[in-house]
Parts: structure tokens; sequence; C-alpha cells
């Protein structure tokens, strides 16, 4: 029989998973999905009820995003506008219903090849706070993320939020998401970009992420080292080429082949970079 | 641990495990079936409740986080006197619940967007309810429900008069339930002390197995009452579709021929059959190789799935008339090409559920249905009991489309509760559901068409293949099914068509709104499409020169006498056609080239009623001594309304209005057999045999009146008081004898069964009595460098004979053509691959377009005031209408379904001859 805790305080949590072996829920709606037809036997913590972890806020040189902040408080939030990538993936997760419970920390956690924050995550450089009782400890999503499913969480830590590196400029983002439909799916491929001006019109740096095209979202970094210093200006795009995409190591699945996914993340890249150097 | 919350704005407590889903506790523990639970996994939004004023799939809250919170059900929507809001009103009034399963979801969401936004666009509608499934409606009449609140239109509904049902926008008469949460489907009710049902599938495709001791599972699981197997099986160990095939066994006996195949029943207390994992069960499996798609089964070396079908062959179908070979050669085009389509999986909302209960030496079931009688039979058959000693009491069907035709829940329920002389329950879950339940049949199809250079068809042939899965349920309609109706919709001089339904170890394909012709109509459609290219004529043009009209001859040498109206259909279309393509043609002129736009038409016929057989159905209308007038239906309502339709066409046969007559449906103690609500017969054939049970009620009461066929017949409290001129009788129903059924003083029947001829070893007959006629267009846009398809326009004229109920016909035709966009661009079932609703894709509040519905009615004497069927109609023109646009937009022919975007950009970019 399993049992569950659902805490207030960070403490009891901490003190409990030190003893490992707890599975940890917060939204819900990645743990009950993987119970249809399944007795749930784990012990669970649930997260939601602890003091202080939801909200996001401004912390000196970044922004703290609590573990408990769902897609609808992000949505809602009062952020900068290079927020907008990751505003625009939250309205992309599931339906109202699941941005409403679900939380930007448990689809990291999840570590689903497909989770729409990841790319932008990885594309702003956020690192994820884990806590245990021997104290905290950032890590970078593209390291704490290390494969379908697998996170480098310890069974004794939980993840207390993201930490996302403040910027100055006045950068802009975007988020492209590809499916089979309009609502409620899964992405096929999905792109985060992040574009901060240099005070010369040039590009200061770029950063792109391409999710569902590889086990973990993967930034581009030939392609952004070949737009830094880049005039801003229509047909900045078109230098893009699929050899940026290398990194890439997309599969076949039903949801279409991993040709197809290099070929639609190109031509996604290129659109992403259009719409933001388009001016 | 007690768990408080406020539930509808009354405080309750749950002693409930903190981890159980709100969603079962809601419905288990504190009895409000109103939320409904499609899916567990967030996929399909049924279950939506607002918590704390924000919507969330109930079915993914641990109760435990509900504690001290606010939460509002679809039972808490209504005002305490039972008045209903306006969005409620508004979805009742614009038809946009139809089975009625997702619609407690979809208020709910409306109602979460009207707490933040009073005056919503389309888009903020569409983005606040987008987390919702609909299976029935293809969304249109949601929005346009929801927008109503924002905006009231004048409704177009009536309450007609006494004579005047036919043809009314008449309500629901069993709407409004559907829409306080008080409507109960398959899931919802079931005694106190049921015990629960689990089934144990079959991990593996092709295995035989041996069964283990149970004793050790019964130690470690008090709660386990007892676990069923094919031992248990009192009757015949199988059942069908067929009187003649009853190849499916009840529980599989020591080989499993599909993954998902029922191999035990845990019955017991819920968290113990629950609380079981699949693993702990002792069944040793011997795996061999699985066969899987047409090639490995007809391999020379395949083994034989079943041992009595050679080469794994079930059936051929085959229809010949003329000599289609040699008028070939004398056609001046041939266009001949080959395509395929995948499993489609029917994907209603609500998964199988009843519950059976043993009565004496009866057994009952109350259970979600497209088939009661049929049941009735099946049931009987596997418990070895006469027919007349099963009750089937079928509940609302939240979804049916050919899926809820065999039997689901029903062997295991049957054989426990008889066993157990108690009452079981079974609620399959949405994998289960998707595992083990029939789907459309996969085909590959290879055709060849001639013409003249001036257009008119000379020839077609055709041969086909049919993946029948492991069993055979629907596979021999299908196999006949196919070559009857393989040209389309056109007048062809000579034609032969040959099919195949094939074995494999893959799950049974059954019946699937239109058996096989949706998948044939994307060959003929397409061919006709490479025709007119190629003799340079309009497509729709191309169409209504050969459209098949009254007089000619149909492949099986039928000549249709009445009602084909094809040819009307197209002349509605041709202008919204001329205009879609200019502006197409328009748009892509002026477009850079990456989203271009096209333009398709298709075409359907179907024939209503089963192919060559007799499919009678009986229906009565009796009057009580109090003047109660009732309907006794066995037309089962699965959404499409036969529930409303009956009544209207039973009434205006009486000469009463629709809302004096009391209905009794569905349960196969009370009712006649009126069938199955499967191909597109309700309206037709049942619908027939209302209206005639209401003449003959007429004619009784004439008759004792002593009064001519014209008379008035006023219905009051206790008394009858008949009109005929000058004449005027009263009748005092209490005078009468009352020995009809039910205590019943009089007592209309009347049965219809469609005309229909056998077909001759060369598909020669008439296999119908009528056939549904009806042409889509399509308009689309493409994004050429992915590969993704846009449907932003969908114009449906269709051929009903009558619209019985223009509202429900809409209905019908939105839901039909949101299923073919799903067929047509993003529905394929992967055994093994795709069990839930999130790796299986339907179509979404966003992807179903606006759709204009011109119905055409040209009157089918054998039908109820000319009525026909239109439910699989609907579908069948619809993907070969994108197909053709997306031609017309690309210059890419797809020729397999669904055109996903991986497939449509692998085209484009193999017709421009590598990658880009």
């Amino acid at each position: 029989m399993s049992s569950y805790l659902r805490p207030t305080e960070l403490d009891e949590a901490l003190r409990a998973l030190s003893g490992g072996g707890l599975t940890i829920v917060a939204g819900g709606t990645d743990f009950y999905p993987a119970h249809v037809g399944k007795p749930v036997d784990e012990d669970i913590l649930d997260v939601t009820a602890i003091r202080g972890l939801r909200g996001i806020e401004k912390r000196e040189d970044h922004w703290f995003v609590g573990a408990t902040t769902t897609w609808t408080d992000l949505v809602r939030a009062d952020l900068p506008g290079w927020f907008r990538s990751w505003k625009m993936a939250a309205c992309e997760v599931g339906g109202v219903q699941i941005q409403n419970a679900g939380t930007m920390v448990g689809n990291v956690c999840n570590a689903s090849p497909a989770a729409d924050g990841t790319p932008c995550l990885v594309a702003m450089d956020a690192s994820v706070r884990l806590a245990s009782l021997a104290g905290e400890r950032d890590v970078p999503v593209a390291e704490f993320v290390t494969g379908n499913r697998r996170t480098t969480r310890r069974p004794d830590e939980m993840v207390l939020g993201l930490v996302v590196p403040d910027i100055e400029t006045d950068a802009t983002s975007t988020f492209l998401k590809l499916g089979a439909r309009k609502y409620l799916v899964i992405s096929i491929a999905m792109i985060a970009a992040i574009l901060e001006p240099a005070a010369d019109g040039t590009v200061g740096r770029c950063r792109i992420a391409v999710g569902s095209c590889s086990e973990v979202a993967r930034r581009l970094p030939d392609l952004e080292a070949a737009l830094a210093g880049r005039k801003i200006e229509k047909g900045l795009a078109d230098i893009v080429t699929g050899d940026h995409l290398a990194v890439l190591s997309p599969i076949d699945d039903v949801r279409g082949t991993g040709d197809y996914r290099r070929d639609a993340a190109l031509t996604l890249v290129r659109r992403a970079l259009a719409e933001l150097t388009d001016i | 641990m007690s768990i408080s919350f406020t539930l509808n704005g009354k405080s309750v407590s749950t002693a409930a495990g903190p981890v159980r889903r709100l969603a079962h506790v809601l419905r288990d523990d504190l009895g409000q079936t109103g939320t409904k639970v499609g899916c567990d996994a967030g996929d399909c939004g049924a279950c939506t409740v607002l918590l704390d004023g924000e919507q969330v799939c109930a079915c993914m809250v641990p109760v435990a986080q509900a504690d001290g919170r606010d939460v509002v059900t679809v039972e808490g929507l209504a005002s305490s006197d039972g008045r209903l809001t306006d969005l409620q009103r508004a979805f009742h009034e614009y038809g946009a619940a139809q089975c009625g399963i997702c619609t407690p979801g979809m208020l709910m969401a409306a109602a979460d967007l009207f707490k933040r936004n009073g005056t919503p666009s389309e888009e903020d509608i569409l983005d606040a309810m987008g987390g919702v499934l609909c299976r029935c409606t293809g969304y249109r009449k949601i929005v346009d429900a929801v927008k109503h609140v924002v905006q009231p239109n004048s409704v177009d509904f009536t309450n007609p008069e006494a004579g005047a049902a036919m043809g009314a926008r008449a309500l629901k008469t069993d709407g409004l339930q559907k829409l306080d949460g008080t409507e109960i489907y398959g899931a919802d009710r079931a005694p106190a002390d049921a015990l629960w049902l689990r089934t144990v599938r079959s991990p593996h495709a092709s295995a035989t197995f041996t069964l283990g001791d149970f004793s050790a599972l019964h130690a470690k699981h008090p709660g386990l009452v007892r676990v069923f197997t094919a031992a248990d099986v009192t009757g015949k160990n199988g059942y069908g579709v067929y009187p003649q095939v009853k190849d499916q066994p009840a529980f599989a006996d020591g080989e499993v021929r599909f993954k998902g195949e029922t191999v035990v029943a845990l019955v017991g207390s819920h968290d113990a059959v629950y609380g079981i994992r699949d693993e702990e069960v002792p069944i040793h499996y011997e795996l061999r190789a699985p066969i899987f798609g047409f090639d490995a089964a007809l391999a020379e070396d395949a083994h034989r799935i079943h041992e009595n079908h050679e080469q794994n062959i079930l059936a051929h179908g085959y229809v010949k008339k003329g000599e289609a070979a040699d008028a070939m050669k004398g056609a001046d085009v041939v266009v001949e090409d080959s395509f395929a389509t995948g499993f489609v999986e029917h994907a209603y909302i609500e998964p199988e559920a009843g519950w059976a209960r043993r009565v004496g030496d009866r057994l009952e079931m109350t259970v979600s249905t497209q088939a009661p009688y049929m049941d009735r039979d099946e049931v009987a058959s596997i418990l070895g009991i006469a027919n007349e000693d099963v009750r089937i009491i079928p509940t609302a069907c939240g979804g049916g489309f050919g899926g809820k035709l065999d039997l689901g829940v029903h062997p295991a329920l049957a054989v426990a509760a008889w066993h157990l002389n108690r009452p079981v329950r079974c609620t399959w879950n949405r994998i289960e559901s998707m595992a083990a339940s029939t789907k459309r049949h996969p085909s590959r199809i290879t055709a060849r068409y001639g013409c003249t250079k001036d257009g008119d068809l000379v020839a077609y042939e055709m041969t086909g293949d049919f993946n029948t899965g492991a069993y055979v349920s629907w596979g021999l309609t299908v196999k006949d099914r196919v070559p009857v109706h393989a040209t389309g919709p056109y007048f062809v001089p000579h034609v032969e068509a040959k099919t195949r339904a094939v074995f494999t170890n893959e799950t049974p394909a059954g019946a699937f709104r239109g058996f096989g012709i949706p998948q044939a109509a994307i060959a003929h459609d397409t061919l006709m499409d490479m025709m007119a290219e190629t003799i340079g004529m309009d497509p729709l043009e191309f169409r209504l020169r050969n459209a098949i009209r009254k007089g000619q001859e149909t492949a099986t040498g039928q000549r249709l006498d009445y009602s084909a109206g094809l040819d009307q259909c197209l002349e509605a279309l041709r202008a919204p056609w001329q205009k879609a393509r200019a502006a197409a043609d328009d748009f892509n002129a002026k477009s850079d080239g990456v989203k271009r736009r096209g333009v398709g038409v298709g075409c359907m016929w179907y024939g209503c009623g089963n192919t060559s057989l007799s499919n009678p159905s009986t229906m009565q209308v009796g009057l009580a001594p109090d003047g109660t007038v009732t309907l006794y239906s066995g037309a089962q309502d699965i959404g499409q309304g036969t529930n409303t339709t009956m009544v209207q066409v039973a009434a205006d046969g009486l000469g009463i209005r629709m809302d004096q007559v009391k209905l009794v449906w569905g349960d196969t103690d009370l009712t006649e057999d009126a069938g199955k609500s499967s191909a597109s017969r309700q309206a037709y054939v049942s619908g027939r045999a209302a209206m005639m049970a209401g003449e003959d009620l007429r004619a009784q009461i004439l008759r004792l009146a002593n009064v001519g066929d014209d008379a008035d017949i006023e219905f009051g409290a206790g008394k009858l008081v008949v009109r005929d001129g000058d004449a005027v009788r009263e009748i005092d129903l209490s005078e009468l004898p009352a020995d009809k059924k039910e205590g019943n003083v009089l007592l209309g029947q009347a049965t219809f069964d469609p005309p229909a001829t056998m077909l001759d070893e060369l598909g020669q007959g008439d296999p119908y009595g009528t056939y549904g006629f009806g042409a889509q267009v399509a308009e689309v846009e493409v994004d050429t460098e992915l590969g993704t398809v846009k449907v932003l326009h969908v114009w449906a004229a269709h051929d009903v004979g009558a619209a019985i109920n223009p509202l429900q016909v809409e209905g019908q035709i939105h839901g039909g053509v949101a299923q073919g966009l799903g067929l047509a661009l993003m529905e394929e079932y992967f055994p093994g691959r795709t069990e839930n609703l999130h790796d299986y894709l339907i179509p979404t509040f966003g992807d179903v377009p606006p759709i204009d519905v011109y119905l055409i009615e040209d009157p089918e004497p054998t039908g109820p005031y000319g009525a026909k069927g239109i439910g699989e109609p609907a579908l069948i023109p619809t993907p070969p209408a994108i197909f053709g646009a997306i031609y017309h937009a690309t210059g890419v022919r797809m020729k397999r379904a669904p055109a996903t975007p991986d497939r449509v950009r692998a085209a484009i970019l193999a017709a421009k001859g590598g990658k880009s």
C-alpha cells in the first residue's frame, strides 16, 4: 500500500526524501497518465502544499520560478518581453486544464524528449535548483536532463525551482511548435529562440534550441556562432543550413520519421529566425 | 484522514485515499456521476471540473489536493430549482450535445472561459475549450452555442404542432439530461454490492498459453472473489456478429491471436482487482511469430491464424457487370493507381462499460451498446440459455460509430454474474478500449478507371485487400460492401471488383462508419480526378456528367427508380466550388509558394441497411387507459438522435404532438427488435416502422370510432375525441380492456424490412432498399515546407431523401466531416503503440473548419416520409475531397491515408525530384 505525504514545510519534505524511494507529484499531469490501468503502489510526496514554492520573482541577476508554479501562472505573470517564447510554449501544453495544474518544474523532471518547456529553458540557459538535507545545488537544464525520462536528480533531492538568468537588453524570443493537430498535441519538432541585439544593430547573442529532435532538447552552437555579429535584417534566416542541425538525432516514431523531423526543424529554425529578424 | 472540500456549494468530506483521482472520488464515492471519465490521462477533457474557479481534469487531481478548496461540476451549473444556465440552454437549442458524453467537460470549460472573459472571440472560445475532445459533433455546433451566449441569435428550432414533426428542427427528447449531468451512461450506475471485473489481456499478438494455479493470487489478494477463464463458459465460447460465425472467444482458450485479447477476468472488490498487477496472474505464454500486415498474412509459409482458413483469407467479395477488361481497351483514357489506409479507431469518448446480474434463470445486463437485440442473442449463446432469458437494458451510449456493435464488456460480465449470482460491473479503461475494441479495416486497393475523351465513364476494375485482424467481426460485410460500391456513385457500364478479407494477428477490424466504403472512395474519387485532369474537364462537372441517375443501373444491376440525388448535390455545390477554386488560384498566384491553397471534391453513395440480408425493425405505439401514448422503440440512440427522430415520425403517423409521446427505448424486455444502430439504417428502416406503427394505432382508433380515414383525433386525459366532419365521437379509454402490452388499451405495431435481394455469384442483385448520396467540397491550405494541411472550409451536400430533423442531420454531417478529416489527415492506429488519445490523434476544436450544409431531399418512397440514412454517408466523401484539395494546392497526389505532415512533405519532396 502506498503512502502519501503532503507537507507544508520544505524541511519536512526534505527529511522524507532523505530516506529515498519517494515519487514526487505536483500537478499530476504526467503521474496519472502513467498509471492508467495500473495500481498506484508508490510512496508519494505531494509538493503542492509546501509554502513558498509557487510564483515567479526577480532576484538580483536572475528570475526564480518556484517548483509549484503552473503554466497558467507563467502565462499570467508580468514578465519582460523575452519570456515570450516560454509563455508561447505554456499555451501549447495540453489544454487549459493541463496548464492550470501542470508545473514547469514537473515538465522538466518528467524529462520527455517532447517536453514543450525544455527547449525554452535550454535556450534561456536556465538551471534547476535542487535541494536536499545536504544543501542546494544548481544544475543547468541541459545537463540535468540526460535522456528520455532520465535526470540527474538524486532520490534524496527535490527541485525547488528554476533559475533563469536575466537579460538586460531588449531581447525578443519566439517558440514554434509543429504537431499534427491544433490542440492537445505532442510536438513533432519545436524551436525556442531568443535574440539579443547588440547596440550596433547586429546580433549580440542568439540562442536557439530544438526539441523533439533528440533525447534532450539541443542548442545549435554552430548556428549561434554564425549568427553572432551579423546585421539584424531581413534574410538573415537564409544563412541557416542543414549542417547547423547536425547535432540533432531525430528518431522515427508514430508522429513522423527522423528525416522529416530534421527537415521540418530546419524550416522551423529559419522561420523562428525570420520572425525575430524581419524588422 | 478525511478530505473535505466544497462541492457545488456544499461541504463534503471523504475518507478516500489521498492519491485517488478526484474524478473517481466524485463518481464512485460521492455519487456525482455527471463528471465523465474518458481516458484518465488528461487527453480528452471529459472530466473537466472547476477547482477554485479554474478548469482542471479531475482525472489527474489527487483528491488530497482538493482539500479545503472549491469544486464545481456539471451538477452545479444549473440553479437549485433546476433552471438551466444560458449556456446549457444554448447547447440544447444548437444541437451541441449529440451522445453527450463530452458535454459536461465542454460546459465546464466554457464556464471557465466565461468567468474570465464575458465577450470571447471565436479564437478565445477555441483556446479555452481546446482541451476537450468531442467525437460526434465536429465542434461547430458547440462553438455556435457558446457564441450564442455571447451574442444571442434567433434560434431556429421548433416544438412542432401535431402532424408537423416531420422535417422540424425539433430539440432532442433526451437532450436535457445530457446537459445537467443526470444522463446515465454505461459506467454511471451499478448496485452498491456489485463486484468489479477487470480483464487480464494478452500482452502478445500470437501465443499459446497455459493457466497456472490461482490459489497464491487469492491468498495474496483476499478481496479477489474468483478468476474466470474459458473453462467457465457454460455455452459457446465464441461470439461474432454473424449467426453462422462465432469465432472470437469470450475467453481465449489456450491461444491468443492479438495483443489485448481477453485471457482471464478478475472479479472481486474494486481495490482487489485493480490492485493486482497483470504479471501476478499465472499465465504462461509460449510465443510464436505474429503475423502483421497483408504480405506476412498472405505469404506462402505463413501459419494459419484460423485452422479453417487457408492462406489466412477469410473470404472473397466479387461484383462483375459487363466485361470490364475488354471495355477498358476501348477507353480513350485509362488511369490506374494504388491506395492504402491504416487502422482507424472509433475513439468514442465513453469507454465500454456496464453491469450484469442474474435474476433467477435469467441474465440482465445494463450496458452501453449500439445493438441491444444482437447483444441479447450473443450473451444467451455464451451462457447457453434461451435468447428470451437474457435482458439487455441499454444505457445512454457515449458514442459508438460502429465500435459498440461487437460485444465489449458483455462476455466476461455475463459469465461472472451468472456463476456468482451477484451483480458484477466492469468499465474498460482507455487503453483496453483501444487495444480490444474493433477498428476500421486497413486497406490496400489497386484500381483502374477508364473513360472516353468526352468524359463518359467506360469501365472500372478494382482489387482490394482488407485486414480484418484476428477475428471475423464485420469482415464479411466489408468485403461485400466494397465491391458493390467500388465505382463510386457513378454510372459505369462495365465493372469488375474483387476483394479479400485477410486475417492477421492485429486488432480485429469491424464496423466503422462506412464499412470499407470510405477506403474505397479514396481510390475511386482520386481516379475520377485523374481522369478529369487528363481529358481537361472540371472535376466537379466530370462527376456531375457521370453521376448515377434514376433509371440507371448500379454495378450490381440494381435499377435506381427513386431517390438518387447526387446530381442535385453537385449542382448545389457548383457555385461554392467555382468560387473557392478561383479564390485558391488567386491566393496561390499571390503566394510566395510556401503556403498554397487548394479545393477538392468528393462524392459518395451508400446502401442503407444490411447488404442483401433481411434487417427488419419492429416498432410499437401504445395507448394507455389514462391517455398516455408510448412509443416502444428498440432503435438505440448512440447520439445520432433516434430517440428524437423515432418520436417525430411515430407522432406524425399517429397525428399527435411529439411532446405528448412518452418514449420507452432499448430495453429488450420492453421493446421489439429494431435491429442495430448501424448501416445508416435506423432513420430509414426503424423510422419507417415507427411511422407505420403510429399509423396503425391511428387506424385502430378510427376503426373503433367507426369514422373515416380523414378524421381528427384529440388525445385527452383518459379519453379520445374523434371528429369526422360533423360527427364527434368520444372514446372513454377506461372502458376498454387494458389487455395489451404494459396495460395499454390499444397497441399499434409495424415491421419494416427494406426490399433487397441476394447477390448472385457475379454480385448481381438488388442489395439495398435505397442509397444515400452526397458530395463535399473541401478547401485546404498546405504548408509546403512542413507538409501540414489545414482544412479551411467544407461544403457538404447530401441527399437524405427527406430530413426528419434538419438539426440532427446537420449534426450527423458535421460529425462525419470531422471523422473524415481525421481519417484523411491524422488518424492511424498502430496496435500496441497508440493505445491512448495522445498518440492516437483525432481532430480537436481547432481542426474542424466551418461547414456549410446543403440538404438535398429526393424522396425515397420506402422511407418514412421519404427519409433515408445519413450517419455513414457524411464521412465518406471528406477524405477524397481533402486529397483532391491537396493535389490542387501542391500537385501532389496523396495515396495513403492519413496524409500526415511527414507523408505530405515526403511527397512534395519526391515530386521535386529530391530533397530541398
